[in-house]
């Protein structure tokens, strides 16, 4: 994944290197500032059994900051923020391996350095009994289920940089 | 061969003899006997369902998942620009301004529409609100849903917004929206039963083109919707994964 640019994030912003699952690295420019989850709505977007997004609705679109056709194909993790634990997503992908649904309150990165949070739910899409896909709509959260998850977040990532 | 419509009782009551003018045009159309059979609440249609006795119907997207899924229907037009949305709205002097502003032990009044009441208790969630900790108490219908707020009986109501925006205007200035929804994806369906599978093409063309036939632009005013659009099974099917990530 390209990294992320400049031009897109307003200073003032930090940087942090990250590294994905699978090895690959992305230098990511991170600002302190929360956009907040519009009302009403719902983010919906699908991938398939790689990962790569396949579908965004308008919602999801327009909160990740990037345009449309950026999105498409790009592995979900373009939106990773490195104040995720990778035990979250663990969990999410054994969960999904096991055709069940998944849900997590999750803190999204966007384009322009900002972040939302949301609580997800993810599912894989079955027809015949096979995954053919998955699907996940995420909503408003609650201010305080985010503050738990701001504490048990970060003491989560402290554990996983000591081992 | 006699088949049987039904229409998903949350229906506008406006547009009752919409569905009858309807079920006459179509019956022209393609020259077969339909009976039009409504039921009063989602219970008496379920049962109906059940006992094998619907062959065509209209279906609220809660209905469809099951009809989809566990009994072989197939989804083939859903009304333009009509998606279920739901409105949550409290007294106009209320001090609630906003759904964060709610706390437990608030007082709802809904009524037993499905989608509406699974969404509005979706949109009280950032509110840690939940069938646990508020009071709910249901009614026959969105002006009387209105009436429970008036009368301070209930602090916050749910509303499909089609019916919301329907309530007369002194009804409605008495009453503030906390939140609308703007979801776009769920909507109602046409779906036809394995016993009209054969009718299955013919319908879905003649109501794809229905505002350039005979009358039938007319009808579908009766109906209050403005044309229909195709829905393809898989987006039946992408529907109803997206209310399963909605239901636990
Ligand atoms: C349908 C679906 C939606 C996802 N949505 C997100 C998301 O919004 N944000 C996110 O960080 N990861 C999301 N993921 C998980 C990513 O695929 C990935 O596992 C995660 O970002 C961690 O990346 P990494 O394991 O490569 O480091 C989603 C996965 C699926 C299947």
């Amino acid at each position: 994944m390209k990294d992320m640019q400049s031009v897109d994030v307003l200073e003032p912003y930090t940087e942090r290197q990250i590294q994905y699952h699978d090895g690959s690295e992305r230098a990511l420019l991170l600002k302190d500032e929360e956009v907040p989850f519009p009302e009403g709505k719902l983010i919906v977007s699908r991938t398939n059994l790689e990962g790569m997004i396949t579908h965004g609705n308008y919602s999801f679109v327009e909160m990740s900051g990037y345009e449309e056709e950026e999105l498409m194909g790009m592995p979900h993790c373009v939106l990773r923020h490195p104040d995720m634990p990778s035990a979250a997503f663990k969990d999410l992908w054994s969960t999904l391996q096991r055709q069940e649904k998944w849900h997590g309150y999750v803190k999204n990165l966007r384009k322009d350095g900002r972040y939302y949070w949301v609580y997800a739910t993810v599912i894989p899409n079955i027809r015949h009994n096979e995954t053919v896909s998955y699907t996940s709509v995420r909503r408003k959260p609650s201010r305080s289920k985010i503050d738990e998850c701001i504490q048990l977040y970060a003491q989560m990532i402290q554990e996983e940089n000591q081992t | 061969m006699k088949y049987t419509m039904t229409v998903s009782p949350d229906f506008p009551l406006d547009h009752i003899a919409g569905w009858y003018i309807f079920n006459t045009w179509l019956q022209v159309k393609l020259g077969i006997n339909i009976h039009l059979e409504l039921y009063d609440n989602f219970d008496l249609q379920r049962e109906a369902i059940e006992r094998g006795e619907i062959d065509i119907i209209y279906a609220n997207p809660f209905d469809a998942s099951m009809l989809i899924r566990e009994k072989g229907f197939t989804a083939i037009v859903k009304p333009h620009a009509r998606a279920d949305e739901v409105v949550i709205a409290a007294a106009i002097d209320s001090s609630i301004e906003a759904i964060e502003d709610l706390n437990p032990e608030t007082r709802l009044a809904k009524t037993n529409d499905p989608d509406v009441n699974m969404i509005g208790m979706i949109m009280l969630e950032p509110a840690n609100l939940n069938a646990k900790n508020i009071i709910e108490e249901q009614v026959d219908t969105h002006i009387l849903i209105a009436k429970r707020i008036f009368s301070g009986h209930a602090d916050i109501g749910f509303f499909l917004k089609d019916s919301y925006d329907s309530l007369s205007q002194f009804v409605r200035s008495q009453l503030q929206v906390l939140v609308s929804s703007q979801i776009d994806d769920i909507t109602h369906t046409l779906l036809i039963g394995p016993n009209a599978k054969d009718l299955q093409e013919e319908i879905q063309s003649i109501l794809l083109n229905m505002q350039d036939l005979e009358k039938g632009q007319g009808v579908l005013d009766s109906m209050g919707i403005k044309s229909w659009d195709i829905q393809t099974q898989e987006d039946a099917e992408f529907m109803i994964d997206l209310m399963d990530t909605l239901v636990d």
